[in-house]
């Protein structure tokens, strides 16, 4: 296999020429912030945390996206570039509803590890707070817009590993959305194999496994009255 | 509700006797049922029936062997494809530079508030839908309303209320000079 | 044919051209023609006289125009012409009556609109007749195609292009010999030629305008291309919103096809070429190149990571040339009249000429061809005929959502690609809006900003996020709840989305915020600092922002 040299971080390296700069800058042990990309997934470029300086470009190249080149010369983490990486996760926050108290993945969430690295401790944009529903229609899973990213990964697996394309991305801009078949509700699109691939991908809480979020894990202790109520005065007292 | 269950319709998915779905079929066809071709056969549906209604959209799905979230995905992307039924009068306002330069954000106020009625939003009655646009590239014309299929140019709010007003009552439309766009010219043989 | 179509013409001592696209269509253009004829008629001079429907002038905001060619005189040019003027145009040319009622409505020939243009890719817009294929023949079309075909290899057309120095007229101006030379290159069994007919920005028309009246010479333009780097498939991509465009390209190419200049064995040689039309649905993003891709392909027309490149693989994996349409329009005028003829035209760096959209407070808007280089002075004052109502000029936006403004101090400054980068602006693919003193800036930053917010894909954070931010923020500056902390925050955000997105749209999203706060940030700071808008636009309601999200 045919090798380049590149410099990253003024360390020289060599990297395979069919490899990605995230793969020359993973394979050096450097911890560059990803979320769209997912190893197993095709590449989709857009989250654009993984964003690296190239000299002799004028732009920023997505680390994920780029083939290596010989005699390459990568900065990872500029001053620069980790004020941008931190302002794109402010955006994120800013996007949707990403309320970590109450999140199923709090603690085991992408987006919350992300912006604890890189130190963000406040969001100083507009929180847009969209009117946006969730989905529990599926018998298994459950979908909450509120806490999605928009990185594709959920419609790249269901479509390049299950072969289902269940989901798919609709509208554009702001406005975009994870959707099930013709924007039904996930239970009853028939194309859904239930696999449960889109939920192991999500990087954040916004598909999760039913039975696993807060209300569901409440106690029932009145149920003792009711039984009893039953069985030995024959009244059954709705509460 | 979008059952969407293929057993449904073991056919084809189409009402046998909608002759709207011609229109669709000569497009498929045309195509040679190439996957490729959706925005076309999309394109198609959207003029034979005004919008895209969810049986049509399964049905294309069908025909081209694609998955319906593909479909629904491509469909929403576009601005050109509506999902709702449209009003039986359609008012598209120009916003492009020229037409914004000459404010025509007041056109867009004045007939919202004189019709009761949002931005890409149809009345309640079916009769009116206001819609935006970027741009028809008749800058030289700014302000520029599209009502009727007539391009309007060189509007204020008032005539333009006016002209609305007086074909939703169902007066002539004040031929002001324009001419349909439609009939600008006959089909080639 | 062209012989048989010229000998056609000279029966006729006088012919009168009527424009018909789309803006003098809107002023009534097809009932003056409709009243020509019948005056025509109803006078007996079918055969001395002929109406023709022919493509735009420019100046749109005068329309309907009437130009009459009368045998062994000038042309003349006439304006504002409806169907009561129109018989009276026959009494003067026809009858030699004077007819003063026509005084005014006459355009002088040395009238600077036209005076101060160089028509290099328009030549033929406004005289021929754009559904005749005779007619684009008869004045020389085709004859490049002809050319290439019979003494020129695909090398040899594609160093001409390089010689001839011509840059790509979507915006970036990327060389296109260069493009072309990779495409030619690029290993690949199938190859395609696409055109950009996807003219987003608002306020821009120059693709539309070509495409409605001279179609023959787009098509001749692709198939040339096609021939330079081997593809024998184009495809043209027309914005939805112009159909009288896709109609009238599409009766020229079946026009074409039967007389075997498109199609299989063009011209008896062994070169195939075929051209189809695919039509935009609404969505500015695509007039970027991968995102134009992915819609020619039927999908969401969202942007993909480069490299590759469509030059190494576009459609379908195979190598794809792609161009805008004004770019094609070039091509058959440095066939014929040879690279070192344009190349005269234009700045070192900067060939030929350019065709914009102006519009905004000037007093003659319409559609002009300059030669690149001129002074913007030259355009607003001259061609222009300066602002409307003699209001002071305040400053020119080029290049639309993704250009900026560029004030008065620099109206002495020759445009070309570089200036206008360096002024924070851009040539893109060329509108042109003028404004005076009444326009607000951080007001038109904000529109734009709504612009580019309802315009972007979804796909990469920066663009998706960002732009609804600075919209936001923007709102705040117009209705006087902004703090200058907003503003910081306003710059930063520029930056970032600027350097950070993936495509086009998102990294040039920001230049109408960049540009203004450069040379008009007092106006900023006076609706922050004041509550007060310099050019009374913005109304100080604080009311909430309605920012829609579903």
């Amino acid at each position: 296999m045919s090798v380049v040299t590149l410099t990253i971080n003024d360390k020289l390296v060599s990297a395979p020429r069919t490899a990605t700069l995230l793969d020359a800058i993973q394979d050096q042990g450097i911890d560059v912030p990803t979320l769209c990309h997912l190893k197993g997934l095709s590449e989709r470029g857009g989250c654009r945390l993984c964003v690296v300086e190239v000299e002799g470009s004028p732009r920023l190249a997505a680390s994920c996206v780029t083939p290596v080149a010989e005699g390459m010369v990568i900065r990872t983490h500029t001053e620069k570039i980790i004020k941008y990486r931190r302002q794109m996760i402010e955006l994120l926050l800013a996007e949707r509803n990403h309320v970590c108290a109450v999140c199923v993945q709090n603690g085991n969430c992408e987006l919350q590890t992300l912006a604890a690295k890189l130190g963000v401790t406040s969001v100083r944009y507009d929180y847009i707070c969209p009117d946006l529903p969730m989905d529990a229609s599926h018998e298994r899973f459950v979908m909450d817009h509120n806490r999605c990213v928009l990185c594709g990964r959920c419609n790249r697996v269901c479509d390049e590993v299950e072969g289902a394309h269940t989901l798919d991305m609709a509208g554009r801009g702001i406005h975009s959305k994870v959707i099930a078949g013709m924007n039904q509700p996930w239970g009853t699109s028939r194309s859904c194999t239930s696999c449960g691939k889109c939920v192991q991908v999500c990087p954040t809480g916004a598909l999760f496994k039913k039975g696993s979020t807060a209300a569901e894990m409440k106690k029932q202790h009145d149920f003792l009255l009711w039984i009893l109520d039953g069985r030995e005065k024959k009244i059954w007292r709705w509460s | 509700m979008p059952e969407a269950s293929p057993k449904k319709d073991a056919g084809n998915g189409k009402p046998a006797a909608d002759p709207r779905y011609k229109g669709i079929d000569r497009v498929l066809k045309r195509q040679q049922y190439k996957q490729d071709a959706l925005i076309e056969v999309l394109t198609a549906a959207q003029e034979a029936f005004g919008y895209l209604p969810e049986e049509v959209m399964i049905y294309i799905a069908r025909q081209l062997k694609l998955p319906f979230s593909w479909v629904y995905g491509v469909a929403t992307f576009y601005h050109f494809f509506s999902l709702k039924p449209q009003g039986k009068h359609n008012a598209i306002v120009c916003l492009g530079t020229a037409c914004y330069v000459g404010r025509a954000n007041e056109i867009v106020d004045a007939i919202s508030k004189e019709f009761n009625v949002d931005p890409g939003q149809t009345t309640p009655d079916g009769e009116l839908t206001l819609t935006t646009t970027r741009c028809l590239g008749c800058c030289g014309l700014a302000p520029v309303v599209v009502f009727e299929n007539q391009v309007l140019g060189k509007e204020s709010p008032d005539t333009t209320v006016d002209k609305i007003r007086s074909v939703l009552s169902g007066a002539a439309p004040a031929a002001t000079g324009a001419t349909r766009v439609e009939q600008e010219e006959p089909l080639p043989a | 044919m062209a012989q048989s179509e010229l000998d056609r013409q000279k029966q006729f001592r006088c012919r009168m051209l009527v424009c018909a696209s789309t803006p003098c269509i809107s002023s009534g253009a097809l009932a003056v023609e409709e009243a020509l004829k019948k005056a025509v008629e109803a006078e007996g001079l079918q055969t001395e006289i002929e109406t023709v429907a022919t493509g735009c002038l420019g100046p749109c905001s005068r329309g309907p125009l009437v130009t009459v060619q009368y045998e062994g005189q000038p042309d003349v040019a006439y304006e504002g012409v409806t169907v009561e003027i129109a018989p009276f145009l026959l009494a003067k040319h026809a009858k030699g009556l004077l007819v003063p009622e026509l005084d005014n409505k006459a355009i002088p020939a040395d009238w600077p609109f036209f005076a101060k243009q160089k028509k290099l890719v328009l030549a033929e817009s406004g005289t021929v007749d754009p559904e005749k294929l005779e007619s684009y023949v008869a004045r020389g079309g085709y004859s490049a195609l002809g050319q290439t075909l019979r003494e020129m290899t695909p090398e040899e057309v594609c160093n001409e292009m390089v010689k001839s120095g011509l840059r790509g007229r979507g915006g970036a101006g990327f060389p296109t010999g260069l493009k072309w030379n990779m495409v030619r290159k690029a290993p690949g069994e199938r190859k395609y030629v696409v055109a950009n007919g996807d003219e987003g920005d608002p306020g821009a028309y120059m693709d539309r305008t070509l495409m409605e009246s001279d179609p023959h010479r787009v098509l001749e333009g692709m198939a040339i291309a096609g021939f330079a780097v081997g593809a024998d498939q184009g495809y043209i991509y027309v914005r939805g919103e112009y159909p009288l465009a896709a109609k009238r390209l599409e009766k020229a190419i079946r026009q074409a096809e039967r007389k075997g200049l498109l199609g299989s064995r063009i011209l008896d040689s062994n070169f195939n070429f075929r051209i189809d039309i695919r039509m935009g649905a609404g969505a500015f993003v695509c007039g970027e190149e991968t995102a134009l891709m992915q819609s020619i392909m039927g999908r969401r027309g969202q942007p993909v990571p480069r490299p590759p490149y469509p030059a190494n693989r576009g459609l379908w994996g195979g190598p794809t040339l792609i161009n805008n349409v004004e770019t094609f329009g070039n091509i058959t005028t440095i066939i014929t009249k040879g690279a070192t003829f344009y190349a005269a035209y234009g700045t070192e760096k900067s060939k030929g000429a350019k065709i914009f959209a102006l519009a905004g407070k000037v007093n003659n808007t319409g559609l002009i061809e300059v030669t690149i280089g001129i002074t913007l002075r030259e355009i607003v004052f001259d061609i222009g005929g300066g602002i409307r109502g003699g209001r002071p000029f305040k400053a020119a936006q080029t290049g639309g959502p993704s250009g900026g403004c560029i004030p008065s101090e620099y109206l002495v400054t020759p445009i070309d690609y570089e200036t206008l980068q360096r002024l924070g602006s851009i040539m893109g693919s060329g509108g042109l809006i003028v404004m005076d003193d009444q326009s607000c800036m951080p007001d038109v930053a904000k529109f734009f900003m709504e612009f580019c917010m309802d315009e972007s894909c979804g796909k990469c954070g920066p663009c998706r996020g960002g732009t609804v931010q600075m919209h936001r923020i923007l709102g705040k500056i117009t209705n006087g709840s902004a703090t200058m902390e907003d503003l910081s925050k306003l710059e930063e955000l520029c930056i970032m989305v600027k350097e950070t997105s993936l495509c086009g749209l998102g990294m040039t999203a920001p230049n109408p915020i960049y540009s203004t706060l450069r040379y008009f940030r007092d106006e900023y700071e006076a609706h922050i600092r004041d509550h007060h808008c310099p050019a009374g636009v913005c109304q100080f309601t604080e009311k909430p922002l309605r920012i829609a999200v579903a």
